[in-house]
């Protein structure tokens, strides 16, 4: 807004104004509350201050006003939850059918994989106007990815997948910042967000050679023996892994988890307690053996398998009540 | 040496013995409190000097003043310094462990020994770190954050683990003194709604010491057993979680920042009805307002972790809980400047210090409602927004409550006033360079210069600049009151037993008080704050 | 406005153990109780972290915590509880010798809590030794293969079993910790009872750290069937 003297950076994604809008309003809300507060405190300190002759008043307090100075307050507060919660609520639910981008952090970068295929390192392209989808894991500690543009920010935890998502609305480059302690070169794990035009960004894609990513997935599911067991008729060893993604799974103790991405990459790292009900626990541990941008391949791959075709039954789980997987 | 150090002629704590083992091995609390007094000033000055230094880096966007690794040492040590060695224990054992017995009428606390074990496990812990500070230092920042902590730092994280551990046992031991004393010593007449509320605010912050801190205790311990034992509690690598870490550590770590302030508060509630020769507006409400505090801030930690993967549901929650505790401290604020509504005000250096408080901490306690708006927090959490605010809180707040204090019991404390004029300037400094120094804080962190970083984009110096020019005339503001305070030792005026025309039962000792403290056991049959019985004296003594 | 009264401790005599803050022994005694529980209380806090991990990891990971606590010795682990539990008998009653003035009772009671309590310790060192020789110990040297209870032939996640053995050592050896601490309370106070300095007008350091024996008893009621008993059902 200001130019030459900024009080929030640029508004570059769908989310942004609304963020904003809150922040103002708490900004005026505070100014307003420091500006009664401390003018009553002035005004009290003028006219009140000791004067020859001038006795103190010895008042004992005021049930009303204690209750009023406590549910107004209070009342206000709700308010600013309920803002505050329904503009979180749209952060943290990614619309669907978002094109999906895979993140890795490691110390002291951002690795980027487009599911086109494209390849990036602490720079990550998307076209004006698409919901775009981000699916990150660390391969050490607790990195946090964070674009002030886009007022969004998510911590990146090794271990597990979190997500963040956005729609850019203004072509530009913007700040990406690591947000949460690494280490040495934590200031310098930044990087830019380029967001361009759609025809430029189809432009940039067909850059250079690039295999899509559940294309790299499914040549990675055939190199690494995935394939042997998990095959698409009935004679697998594994379960079919065919429209499993996003389905309720049961396994051999009795319990069920959703097939989400947190535990497909579980189960490809070390499957042992995760088994499925009906299947002999022999699926080797891959962890050590796989890097995290491998496990993205292989994770998008099985995501782009659709729904088995009618008239073909998979020897995957019968429909349970599904589970929550384990969310803190 | 001229005559002017007149030594009081009745003996009191200070003359009664002289001689390093009378202080070292005493058991007046007292004396316990002003050992505390010199080891927190000490670990103050460092942890101040630390910050002098990142400021100085942080004049240039470049990192040039010192290496990256070290940077990332001296914020974490100035935030563990600052926190465990120097705001936890400050009020608590420094005021509150001189004034508690007095306030209430009795001789001492109820576990003395305890008392100076405490000092001694505080001292024991200063050295580890210090030890550490000077082999190499800890870069973990101040939250310890898992697997960083326990899998790939190459400082002494172990080290200063077990120094913060330590030092959580004596802020464990002053909780329980404090608690039983509150509950068993009271002077006959003295019932639960008579207390100063200062002695409540106490009463809430050792509740919150003896709850929480054990926790922080079995966290570190952990981290420490992860480290050298390769366990894999907290680090998913070896079957983990993460998240688990942060849960422990802010269950913790989140009450511990009312440990910090609840004192503080304490101290103001003295001070205003003094110097407004007023009874506290709604007496019950504040003191039942310091224990929500210390009840609801329990219940908020895991607003620290909106962006750490979470569920949504459990941040929906927490923030939702985080804005119940805003209310009680709401609550004080408006006793606060509703008792100077129809007072007889003066403008004391402890007055200016409360005056200070109120402002900066109503500034801090505000920003607070923008971390609890989720929408909000994702965008400011981990920058300089969150370093302003809670910088708002404990330096604003809590250490100007922590001077405040200091000045109105320093008297009582050392039997000399302290120089009214050099008072009220450093005051005015150390408000002036503290707003330098935090309000462009704010705006840097909603722009999204984030935390913890060594170097940043060119387009944030200005703002930097402003910051340190701030902490230089901040550094000034603290530096002096070190020195006129010594100097009113030797040369200051003799204080009477209450300069201030204050009430509470400390005003009627002498200053400085005896070491059993009360010629006879005060017998209590009047009410807290009774000040339309006690008169104001001539003038707010000054001494130039 | 400032009235006062004498102090009552200031003219007749009093106990030699009254302290000198105290106005008088029944106040002392008081302060000491209040003292002791809020301690008690800072340590149901401390032990309290690790069993809120215990509790969430047991829940993640049933069956290698069911699998792993088949692991441990239910015998010695029985025999250790019935161990602490007598050990709680006799200081009680060692309490009560005390209050009632039987000196050589008190000493002997005394001694035989020491006795328990040293026979817990050599027991669980006995079970830790046991478990370092099957490499339960976790670390470099950690192995574990089991199947998920009922469920013969599918493994369970190695992994998640070495956090049960995480959590058992940090568990039983804070809990060894404490009795070491406690043994060496009662050392010291076992020498000051043959001395004669404890009697029905002065037992409060007996009671208290009664307390806090009975204290680290309790934690080992908690702890013997989250560790031992999950899930032990043939």
């Amino acid at each position: 807004m200001f130019d030459n003297f900024p009080l929030w950076p640029a508004r570059a994604s769908a989310g942004a104004a609304n963020v904003d809008a809150l922040y103002i309003f708490l900004v005026l809300l505070s100014a307003f509350m420091c500006a009664a507060i401390f003018t009553l405190i002035l005004v009290f300190a003028v006219k009140y201050r000791r004067r020859a002759g001038v006795q103190a008043e010895q008042i004992e307090g005021s049930t009303a006003l204690e209750i009023t100075w406590s549910v107004i307050p209070m009342i206000i507060f709700m308010f600013i939850f309920a803002w505050g919660a329904a503009i979180y609520f749209q952060e943290r639910t990614p619309p669907r059918g978002a094109a999906e981008v895979y993140v890795v952090a490691k110390q002291w970068m951002w690795k980027v994989q487009h599911e086109e295929g494209q390849r990036e390192i602490n720079e990550l392209h998307v076209p004006v106007g698409r919901d775009v989808k981000l699916v990150m894991t660390s391969q050490d500690a607790i990195h946090s990815f964070f674009v002030p543009a886009f007022r969004i920010k998510q911590d990146v935890l090794p271990g597990r997948y979190t997500t963040a998502w956005f729609r850019a609305t203004k072509p530009g480059t913007y700040q990406l910042f690591c947000a949460q302690y690494c280490g040495t070169s934590h200031s310098s794990m930044i990087g830019d967000i380029v967001v361009m035009e759609p025809a430029q960004y189809q432009a940039w894609l067909s850059g250079g050679p690039a295999v899509p990513l559940a294309e790299s997935g499914q040549k990675l599911f055939s190199d690494m023996g995935c394939i042997t067991c998990h095959r698409s008729d009935l004679q697998g060893r594994g379960p079919n892994l065919v429209g499993v993604f996003g389905k309720p799974v049961a396994l051999e103790d009795g319990r069920s988890l959703t097939a989400d991405e947190n535990y497909i990459r579980q189960c490809i790292l070390n499957s042992r307690g995760q088994v499925v009900k009906g299947f002999p626990a022999i699926m080797p541990v891959f962890q050590g053996l796989l890097s995290e941008e491998q496990v993205n391949a292989l994770v998008a791959y099985i995501k782009s398998l659709g729904a088995p075709q009618p008239g073909q039954t998979t020897k995957t789980a019968a429909a349970v009540t599904p589970q929550e997987p384990k969310v803190q | 040496m001229a005559s002017a150090a007149i030594i009081p002629e009745r003996e009191n704590y200070l003359n009664q013995e002289y001689g390093i083992k009378s202080w070292l091995l005493t058991i007046d609390h007292k004396r316990i409190a002003l050992l505390y007094l010199m080891s927190i000033t000490f670990f103050f000055f460092i942890g101040g000097f630390f910050a002098l230094l990142i400021r100085l880096e942080l004049l240039t966007p470049a990192g040039d003043l010192v290496a990256a690794d070290t940077y990332n040492k001296l914020f974490t040590m100035h935030g563990q310094v600052m926190i465990f060695f120097f705001l936890i224990p400050s009020i608590p054992a420094v005021l509150g462990n001189f004034l508690v017995p007095l306030m209430i009428g009795a001789k001492d606390l109820a576990f003395p020994r305890i008392n100076l074990l405490s000092w001694y496990l505080y001292v024991i812990a200063g050295i580890l770190y210090l030890h550490c500070i000077l082999t190499g230092g800890v870069d973990t920042g101040w939250t310890f954050y898992t697997p960083f902590s326990t899998a790939f730092s190459n400082t002494k994280v172990i080290e200063a683990g077990l120094a913060i551990f330590v030092a959580g046992f004596s802020s464990i031991l002053t909780g329980l003194n404090f608690v039983v004393t509150i509950h068993r010593m009271r002077a006959p007449g003295m019932t639960w709604s008579r207390l100063p509320l200062f002695i409540w605010a106490h009463y809430a912050t050792s509740i919150i010491m003896l709850l929480g801190t054990p926790v922080l205790a079995i966290t570190l311990v952990l981290v420490v057993l992860e480290r050298t034992l390769h366990l894999g509690i907290f680090d998913p690598a070896l079957g983990g979680d993460p998240l688990l870490f942060q849960h422990l550590f802010w269950f913790y770590s989140h009450p511990a920042v009312y440990i910090m302030i609840l004192p503080s508060m304490g101290v103001v509630t003295e001070v205003v009805p003094c110097f407004s020769r007023k009874r506290v507006f709604g007496y019950k409400f504040v003191a039942m307002s310091s224990i929500m505090i210390a009840v609801f801030g329990f219940l908020v930690w895991a607003h620290h972790m909106f962006v750490a993967g979470i569920s949504l549901y459990s941040a929906l929650v927490f923030s939702l809980l985080s804005y119940l505790v805003a209310v009680p401290s709401a609550i004080k604020v408006f006793n606060w400047t509703a008792t100077m509504y129809k007072g007889s005000i003066t403008f004391s250096t402890p007055m200016l210090y409360a005056f200070g408080f109120i402002g900066l901490f109503t500034m801090g306690g505000l920003t607070g409602l923008f971390l609890s708006a989720l929408g909000v927090d994702v965008h400011v959490h981990d920058t300089y927004f969150v370093i302003a605010h809670f910088h708002y809180i404990m330096v604003g707040g809590a250490v100007m409550g922590y001077m405040a204090g200091m000045h109105y019991w320093w008297p009582k404390i050392s039997g000399r006033m302290y120089p009214e004029s050099w008072g009220r300037l450093a005051a005015l400094i150390v408000f002036l360079g503290f707003n330098l120094t935090f309000f462009p804080q704010f705006v840097l962190g909603y722009l999204g210069m984030p935390r913890r970083y060594w170097q940043y984009p060119p387009e944030f110096q200005v703002l930097h600049v402003l910051s340190t020019a701030g902490s230089t005339v901040l550094a000034v503001g603290y530096v002096l009151p070190m020195l006129y305070f010594l100097w009113s030792m030797r040369y200051g005026k003799i204080a009477p037993d209450n300069p201030w025309g204050a009430s509470g039962l400390e005003w009627m000792t002498s200053s400085p008080p005896p070491t059993f403290n009360f010629e006879q056991t005060p017998v209590v049959t009047w009410e807290a704050y009774d000040y339309a019985n006690i008169p104001a004296p001539e003038e707010v003594p000054i001494e130039r | 406005m400032s009235a006062s009264s004498d102090s009552p401790i200031a003219v007749e005599s009093h106990s030699p153990a009254l302290r000198h803050h105290f106005a008088d022994m029944e106040q002392q005694k008081q302060a000491a109780s209040l003292g002791m529980w809020l301690f008690l209380g800072t340590e149901i806090m401390f032990f309290g972290g690790m069993f809120c991990a215990y509790l969430i990891y047991r829940y993640w990971y049933f069956n290698e915590f069911a699998a792993s606590s088949r692991t441990l010795d239910i015998w010695l682990g029985t025999i250790n509880t019935a161990v602490l539990i007598c050990s709680s008998l006799t200081v009680a009653l060692a309490v009560r010798a005390a209050q009632t003035g039987k000196r050589k009772l008190t000493v002997i009671l005394l001694l035989a809590t020491l006795a328990f309590g040293l026979a817990f310790l050599g027991i669980k060192g006995v079970e830790w030794y046991n478990k370092f020789e099957e490499h339960h110990i976790p670390g470099a040297s950690f192995h574990f293969e089991a199947s998920v209870p009922q469920h013969p032939g599918v493994p369970i996640n190695s992994q998640h079993a070495q956090i049960f053995f995480s959590l058992y050592f940090a568990m039983t050896g804070m809990h060894a910790l404490h009795m070491i601490i406690g043994v060496g309370l009662f050392c010291v106070l076992t020498f000051y009872a043959w001395k004669g300095r404890y009697g029905p007008d002065y037992y409060t350091p007996l009671e208290n750290a009664g307390l806090y024996w009975h204290f680290v008893d309790i934690v080992w009621i908690y702890l013997f069937p989250l560790l031992y008993l999950i899930d032990r059902k043939k």
